[in-house]
């Protein structure tokens, strides 16, 4: 099936098999490898995408159903040359140490921080708690995020 | 928030960054912005894909492999069995301890998840879909499940193919003085005893292992991209089982989605994946699942053990008996020196001081899958650290002592440094009853014991669990330590560039760990050179000095070691250049802090990097050019870095649940290269403690059938049961390190899993609960409740 | 990671889909979140051979009152389950319970309704609230209580040519309160144990109607009758709540496995059933 998907603002066409996971679809026909995938079984949220604004677990949505819908991938969180205020958080913050989460969280992070300007610990505990970190023990993956809401517009 | 530079051990401004800085890591920039380039995110040009057939069951003969099926799916190259393995002499390879393994298995498999055979496609579902259709005959055996039913009478043999094996043991050794031993406890007023088994857990980085292996038919050049904590070592072995020269072999470790432990073994799959690039002329990629990677790579732990403390009546220590038992599964494949069959276990004597100690262990063979892996911790210390604190809480209730005033009664003191102890360990540095008073004082110890006692008598369950652990990271020596008969040194290489910029590589991975940072920031410290000017490069063994990897807190004691080494190897030349263009005596340059200059006339100065110019444009006759050098480390000793855990818990009495409501994690490492790194790995450590007591194990049915197989059953802790860490730090430097600095990477996974058992164990004492084994789930918790009521 | 292959339809319209899933098979399944779906076949544990995806046709993600009922559309997500002000008692209490918060964002609450997982924890909801589940057919639609709905293990009552169009959960008008109460082992779980209470009272604060659910203790979602029955018409108290709780323990049936001991988890049924009471009855104030 053809399948048109705005990843980023740009429109990517690909005739693809039904079966194909949109984590797959980004990441091996789209090209872009930021997301990754790190279980079978919709647990990690490595896979983590923004599908129409809303962070959900790209391994768990087929490609097809993202027809016609706006991804955002962790390319696509920097604009015009600036990082973001959640990417710019985790590197002040030390919110990252494989790095292999960290795009799936700083979606999250910015999801989060659009909609609660001023998170506690525990709204931004509970917010991640469907994406898995080995290395940090969540703290400064915490505290990035509300750094990054304090110091973001959003 | 803002945070505070530690200024401790600063000799450089915030512009040079060296020790003490909290430099932010200069690896970020590109995962921040989804630029990592992990495995699985390489793509080679006519690259073919991989997915491993595998035993469904734990013990049984193979009768028949039928690939017919599977070979005509449209898109499959090859399927690949253990019959075209053995073919080229490949159906078996050695493992880090020196068994066998079986890469894909020809006679039988012996657990489940067993490689069996591979198929070989253009596309990874097509592989995955033939795959199904690989139709394996088993004639089924019994399962042994445990180190216990692997030893008794009559169990049957699940090592059939080895020489001389006639039953299921793998190993005895044992340390320490038996006769000492025993004649402590014949003094001693009483013995406390305590059996308990460390399950078998998983280290499951967030990446699972793979390898994309590109072997060039025609110049024998082969390119192995893999998930590997040890690269050089890796080679070195590659070139020994298959038999490529050396040369031709280059492993390269792109970025590691996390390791701890799990990359350090050589798995089935990138072997076959290498022999079928061999075959077929094509890359060859492997990837492993999740559930691949649960069921079938290194776990850790599987320890039975029994301690017992002969100690007075006033609750001195006189000695220490250990037996454990280890479950090593179907292959004997440990990722540790070969002159310690059981790991650094002997480190259980902990941090007291004590004459006598005898410690036996014995591991057996089951039909489980094989590792062994040092999970986050050096060399199975983990388990030992866990069973002393364990033991010495459990002494204490049984003498009536403090748990505190315990530790305290038998510390051992800072002037008994170097401390030889009973197992032939010598503690290099400490100060135990320093950092142990310090974290007490910080949860409010004493406050906390009165709470307690109200507590109890409204009927809530309020724990407070102690854990005083002493690590031995860092190898070597490599008189002593070695992996596969490779001894344990480490190197670096520095080349300082004309316009002052250089390049540090290191023969260590970085997997997470911030090495890019922290290593720079040692040149920055010993150069003078900015840190943002220093690049560190490693993980390609043709582009980076031999070493052993990183595992075992072993990289900032070794490689950085090497690091501080070569610098001033540098250093050392510098000087002798800056003497020429200062016109001075090469012994009257002092270097600080990226400024030469004639000591006591400081106006007389260049500066490192005009320096560096002039090792290429103005060098005095007869000195050789460039300003480059390498070192190879071999360390005097282990280091030992210690902490003290203080874990306060609030049980629920009518369901088992348990909470943690502080802790506190004191931690000295020596000195800390760069803060903010350090407290991140401890805040890691801290959370795999917590998961490890808590939830995270992988367990067995009867059959052999692994329960723990995918994050829906094995599990990892989200950051909504995660504690909250209150971190505290010491610092007593290593007295042998160039630089002092002691290793923390594990720290926390060895220490604090007792403190949080401790905790609870603690919470429900005065009923008489003396053990639960990990983890402690709700349900055990309960049932201790309800026993000890009964 | 790789699902078997199959056939995809994207339904624009209900019929359309009852068209398609009629013409499937038993091999055609319905995809909505699929938060429960795609996990089973990426590991092949599902093989469906077609899927008709109905995430396409308007109208499915209607969250209304209307006709004293809470009218959930078969399109609506957990997460907007958690965000709504239109939730109560034991469906507010819940939602936020349901799996991850991604998992949130995308799986349904009839989805989760029609899988009849008895670790699924909206049934129990359904079942303390005393929901009904409407169906379309060929022949049209019709509305089942979720009594009848969940028949066993992963068994609806749905026909092969029918699809669940909107759950209808009904709205008390005087004081009323619910609670749901969760032991899971870690976010994202299944629930361990689960127990959904709900009370409705009447003049003077005896209770008129009792609704008691548990989760993950039985072959399938549980409704405590003897529980609900002894509640009414008796006035709240922690000794008729710690007797409905024997009574939900009683009615339990859990098994031993790696969660727990079934002797345990009866106990947690026990202590969560009072506590959930306790709590329906404060909250309705």
């Amino acid at each position: 099936m053809e399948v048109t998907v705005t990843v980023n603002g740009s429109d990517q066409t690909h005739d693809i098999e039904p079966r194909v996971l949109l984590i797959d679809f980004i990441r091996t026909r789209v090209g872009l490898t930021g997301s990754h995938i790190g279980c079978d079984t919709s647990n990690c949220g490595a896979c983590t995408v923004l599908f129409d604004g809303k962070p959900v677990k790209s391994c768990t949505v087929l490609a097809v159903q993202a027809d016609g819908h706006a991804v955002t991938t962790v390319e696509g969180l920097k604009s015009n040359g600036t990082l973001h205020p959640i990417q710019a958080a985790f590197k002040e913050e030390h919110g990252l140490q494989c790095g292999f989460c960290t795009p799936g969280m700083m979606l999250v992070g910015a999801a989060l921080i659009e909609a609660n300007t001023e998170p506690s610990v525990d709204d931004v505990r509970w917010a991640i708690s469907g994406n898995l970190c080995r290395c940090t023990g969540y703290m400064n993956i915490v505290t990035a995020i509300q750094t990054a809401a304090a110091t973001g517009e959003g | 928030m803002t945070k505070v530079d530690d200024t401790t051990h600063m000799t450089t401004p915030p512009e040079i960054g060296g020790i003490g800085h909290r430099v932010r890591r200069h690896e970020d920039a590109r995962f921040i912005e989804g630029q990592g380039n992990y495995l699985d995110d390489i793509v080679l040009p006519g690259m073919l894909h991989m997915a491993i057939v595998r035993s469904p069951v734990a013990h049984a003969r193979i009768t028949g492999i039928d690939t017919t099926a599977a070979s005509e799916v449209e898109g499959v190259v090859a399927v690949v069995t253990g019959e075209l393995m053995d073919q080229h002499g490949l159906a078996w390879m050695p493992t880090l301890s020196g068994d066998t393994q079986a890469v894909l298995a020809t006679d039988k498999v012996r657990y489940q998840g067993q490689e069996v055979a591979a198929v070989i496609a253009t596309d990874p579902a097509i592989a995955v879909d033939a795959a199904e259709l690989v139709e394996v005959d088993y004639d089924i055996l019994p399962a042994i499940t445990t180190p216990q039913q692997a030893l008794a009478p009559g169990a049957v043999l699940i090592r059939d193919e080895k020489e001389g094996q006639t039953d299921n043991r793998v190993y005895d050794w044992e340390a320490g003085d038996k006769a000492a031993t025993d004649a402590a406890f014949a003094a001693a007023d009483r013995v406390v005893s305590l059996s308990t088994f460390y399950p078998r857990s998983h280290p499951a980085p967030l990446e699972t292992c793979g390898a994309i292996a590109d072997v060039n038919s025609v110049t024998g050049q082969a390119t192995i991209y893999m998930t590997s904590q040890a690269p050089h070592a890796h080679r070195t072995l590659f070139a020994m089982v298959t038999g490529l020269p050396e040369q031709n072999i280059r492993i390269i470790s792109p970025d590691l989605g996390g390791g701890f432990g799990n990359k350090v073994p050589i798995y089935p799959g990138y072997v076959v994946a290498t022999a079928a690039s061999l075959l077929i002329g094509r890359p060859v990629k492997w990837i492993e699942t999740r559930s691949e990677n649960l069921i079938s790579t290194g776990f850790a732990r599987d320890y039975y053990m029994t301690g017992e403390l002969a100690v007075t009546n006033e609750g001195k220590i006189l000695g220490l008996r250990v037996q454990m038992l280890s479950d090593q599964g179907a292959f004997y494949a440990d990722a540790q020196p070969t002159k310690f069959k059981a790991g650094l276990f002997h480190v259980v004597t902990g941090s007291y001081d004590y004459p006598a100690a005898h410690v036996v262990c014995s591991g057996a063979y089951t039909n489980k899958a094989p590792g062994g892996v040092a999970y986050r911790c050096s060399f199975r210390i983990t388990e030992a650290s866990f069973l002393i604190e364990r033991l010495v809480q459990t002494a204490a209730y049984e003498l009536g002592i403090d748990p505190a005033e315990m530790r305290f009664k038998n510390f051992i003191q800072p002037e008994q440094f170097p401390y030889h102890t009973p197992t032939g360990f010598v503690y290099d540095s400490g100060d135990y009853p320093t950092a142990l008073r310090k974290a007490l004082d910080e949860v409010g110890y004493d406050q906390l014991r009165a709470e307690q006692v109200a507590a109890r008598a409204e009927g809530r369950l309020m724990g407070i669990g102690i854990a005083h652990f002493t690590e031995a990271v860092g190898a070597g020596p490599s008189h002593t330590y070695d992996i596969a008969g490779l001894k344990m040194f480490d190197s670096a290489e520095l080349r300082v560039h004309p316009t002052g910029k250089a390049i540090l590589k290191l023969g260590v991975m970085s997997q997470g760990q911030g090495h890019e940072t922290t290593f720079a920031q040692i040149v920055a410290e010993e150069l003078g050179i900015p840190v943002t000017d220093v690049k560190v490069m490693e993980g390609d063994t043709d582009n980076t000095p031999y070493g052993l990897g990183t595992y075992a807190s072993r990289s900032t004691p070794v490689a950085g070691a090497a690091t501080a080494m070569v610098s001033r190897q540098l250093a050392e030349k510098a000087k002798r250049i800056a003497a020429h263009l200062l016109e001075a005596a090469p012994e009257d340059i002092e270097l600080k802090a990226g400024e030469l200059f004639v000591k006591g006339t400081p106006a007389r100065s260049v500066t490192i990097q005009d320096v560096s110019l002039a090792a290429y444009t103005n060098m005095p006759d007869g000195m050789e050019h460039g300003l480059e050098g390498v070192h190879y480390y071999d360390p005097p000793n282990l280091t030992y870095p210690y902490g003290s855990y203080i874990v306060v818990v609030e049980v629920d009495p009518e369901t088992g649940v348990w909470k943690v409501e502080r802790m506190v994690a004191l931690d000295d490492c020596g000195v800390r290269i760069n803060p903010m790194i350090v407290e991140g790995q401890i805040h890691g450590g801290l959370t795999e403690g917590f998961a490890m007591s808590s939830m995270q194990w992988i367990t067995f049915d009867d059959d052999g059938n692994c329960i723990g197989s995918n994050f829906m059953d094995y599990l990892i802790p989200t950051a909504w049961e995660t504690p909250r860490f209150e971190l505290l730090e010491t610092c007593v430097p290593s007295p042998h390190h160039p630089i002092g600095a002691k290793g923390v990477g594990e720290s926390a996974t060895v220490g604090s899993p007792a403190a949080y058992v401790n905790a609870v164990i603690d919470a429900l004492a005065h009923l008489g609960v003396r053990n639960i084994d990990m983890p402690l789930l709700p349900d055990r918790v309960w049932s201790a409740i309800q026993s000890a009521q009964g | 990671m790789f699902p078997s292959r199959f056939d995809y339809v994207a339904a624009t319209s209900v019929d359309e889909a009852i068209a398609a899933k009629g013409d499937g098979g038993d091999e055609t399944r319905i995809l909505a979140g699929g938060q429960s779906l795609l996990p089973m076949m990426k590991i092949r544990l599902a093989n469906p051979s077609k899927l008709v995806d109905i995430n396409g046709i308007p109208g499915l993600d209607v969250l209304e009152r209307v006709n004293g009922h809470l009218r959930v559309g078969a399109l609506v997500r957990h997460a907007d389950m958690v965000a709504s002000d239109l939730t109560f008692g034991a469906v507010e209490s819940a939602a936020p319970w349901i799996s991850d918060p991604l998992v949130r964002n995308r799986g349904t609450v009839c989805g989760s309704v029609s899988h009849c997982d008895p670790e699924g924890d909206w049934n129990s909801v359904l079942l303390a609230t005393g929901a009904d589940v409407v169906a379309r057919g060929p022949s049209g639609e019709r509305v089942i209580p979720i009594g009848d709905f969940v028949v066993d293990l992963f068994t609806n009552a749905l026909n092969e040519d029918e699809m669940v169009t909107e759950i209808r959960i009904p709205v008390p008008s005087g004081r009323s309160g619910g609670a749901y109460l969760k032991l899971e082992r870690k976010v994202g779980d299944y629930a361990t144990v689960a127990v959904a209470a709900h009370l409705e009272l009447g003049g003077g604060g005896v209770i008129t109607k009792a609704g008691l659910a548990l989760t993950s203790v039985a072959p399938h979602n549980l409704k405590v009758t003897d529980a609900e029955a002894a509640l009414v018409g008796e006035m709240p108290s922690e000794a008729l709540f710690a007797e409905a709780g024997e009574l939900a323990a009683a009615a339990s049936s859990p098994r031993d496995d790696v969660r727990g001991t079934a002797e345990w988890k009866r106990q947690v049924v026990r202590t969560f059933a009072r506590r959930a009471l306790a709590t329906a009855a404060a909250s309705a104030g």
